[in-house]
C-alpha cells in the first residue's frame, strides 16, 4: 500500500516535472536562450587572449564594423597595448564578425543593432544605444564605486557574465 | 662541420621545446635573456628587477604607472587589471605557471614595457625582472 502511494507519487512528479518542461519557453532556434542570455559560444584565443585582462566580451555586443576598428587598433586598446601577433588577431576578428550583432546569431545582436549608426562604428559597448537604455537607472556615483570600477567591468554587477547570462535576477549591485 | 651539427642540434631542440609549449622555466628564461644581452647569467641583479617592477614612470595620459600599480606591491599577492579583473600573482613562490612559457612571457613584456615605460624593455632589464621575482619568497 505504501509502495503504491510512494509510485504514484513519483509518476505523478516526474508527469508534472515534464509538462512545465515542455511548457516553459524554450528560446528560439538560435539557441541563445531567447531572453537575455546569449549564445554559449567557445573560442579558445577569444576567452584566452580576450579574457587576460577583462570578461571576454560577447562579439553579439557590437557588429562587424566595431570589432574591425578595435581589432586593428590593439596596440592603443583604451590606453594600453594589447597587441597579439598576426596569426592570433586575424584569427580572433573572424570569430568576432562571425557572431556579430548584425551577423543574425543571436537575438541580442538584433536588439544592440537597433539604433547603431554604421558608419560611426561605436568602440566601446557603453556607447551603444542600447547599453544606455538598459542602464539608465544606474547613476554616475553607482559606476564609479569602487568595487564596480567602471561600466567595462560586466562581472561587477551582472554576477554570471563570463557564463553569458545578462537576465536581470543575476544583478546584485555590490556597496 | 661539428659546429655546424651542434648548431642544428640545438635547433632542432629549440623547436622542440617551442612546440612543446611551457617547456620554459624562470631559469631558462634568464639564460636567455642573459645570453641575448651579451652578459653572464650572473650579471642578471635582482635590485635591478625590483627597482623596475615598483619605479613610477609617466603614463601615456600623464597619470604614474608602474608594474606594482596593477599588480601590487607584492608580487606573491593576486592583482587587477584596470577593468577589475583578477590577475594571477607574478611570483612563481605564488604561481608556478609564472615563466614556463617564453611565448606568453615576450607578450606581457612587450605590452607592459610599452605601457609603463613608454618604450620596449631591453634583454637586461628582462633578465633582472624575472631574476627578482624568482627569489620573492
Amino acid at each position: 500500500m505504501n509502495y503504491l502511494l510512494r509510485g504514484i507519487g513519483v509518476v505523478a512528479a516526474v508527469g508534472a516535472v515534464s509538462v512545465l518542461a515542455f511548457s516553459l519557453p524554450s528560446g528560439d532556434a538560435r539557441g541563445d536562450g531567447g531572453g537575455h542570455a546569449l549564445p554559449k559560444l567557445t573560442h579558445k584565443n577569444w576567452q584566452q587572449e580576450c579574457a587576460s585582462c577583462h570578461i571576454a566580451y560577447a562579439p553579439a555586443f557590437l557588429p562587424k564594423a566595431s570589432w574591425r576598428r578595435l581589432m586593428g587598433g590593439l596596440d592603443q586598446h583604451f590606453g594600453e597595448n594589447a597587441s597579439l601577433d598576426p596569426a592570433t588577431q586575424a584569427d580572433i576578428l573572424r570569430f568576432l564578425e562571425a557572431n556579430a550583432a548584425d551577423s543574425g546569431n543571436s537575438r541580442m545582436g538584433g536588439r544592440v543593432m537597433q539604433g547603431v549608426n554604421l558608419n560611426e562604428a561605436p568602440l566601446r559597448i557603453t556607447e551603444t544605444r542600447w547599453f544606455v537604455r538598459k542602464h539608465d537607472e544606474v547613476s554616475r556615483a553607482t559606476w564609479s564605486r569602487k568595487s564596480i570600477g567602471s561600466a567595462a567591468n560586466c562581472a561587477a554587477c551582472h554576477r554570471q557574465a563570463e557564463q553569458g547570462v545578462f537576465d536581470e535576477d543575476t544583478v546584485r549591485i555590490p556597496k | 662541420m661539428i659546429k655546424h651539427m651542434v648548431c642544428s642540434g640545438l635547433a632542432i631542440l629549440g623547436m622542440a621545446s617551442a612546440m612543446a609549449g611551457a617547456a620554459d622555466s624562470p631559469a631558462s628564461l634568464m639564460a636567455q635573456y642573459a645570453q641575448q644581452a651579451g652578459v653572464p647569467v650572473s650579471a642578471l641583479a635582482a635590485p635591478r628587477g625590483a627597482a623596475l617592477y615598483r619605479t613610477e614612470h609617466a603614463g601615456r595620459n600623464g597619470q604614474a604607472v608602474s608594474c606594482a600599480g596593477c599588480h601590487t606591491a607584492n608580487p606573491t599577492q593576486v592583482g587587477r587589471t584596470r577593468v577589475g579583473k583578477r590577475i594571477e600573482p607574478l611570483a612563481p613562490a605564488a604561481n608556478p605557471q609564472r615563466f614556463t612559457d617564453a611565448a606568453k612571457v615576450e607578450k606581457w613584456f612587450r605590452r607592459n614595457c610599452q605601457d609603463v615605460l613608454q618604450r620596449e624593455c631591453s634583454a637586461q632589464e628582462k633578465g633582472d625582472f624575472i631574476a627578482w621575482l624568482s627569489q620573492v619568497k
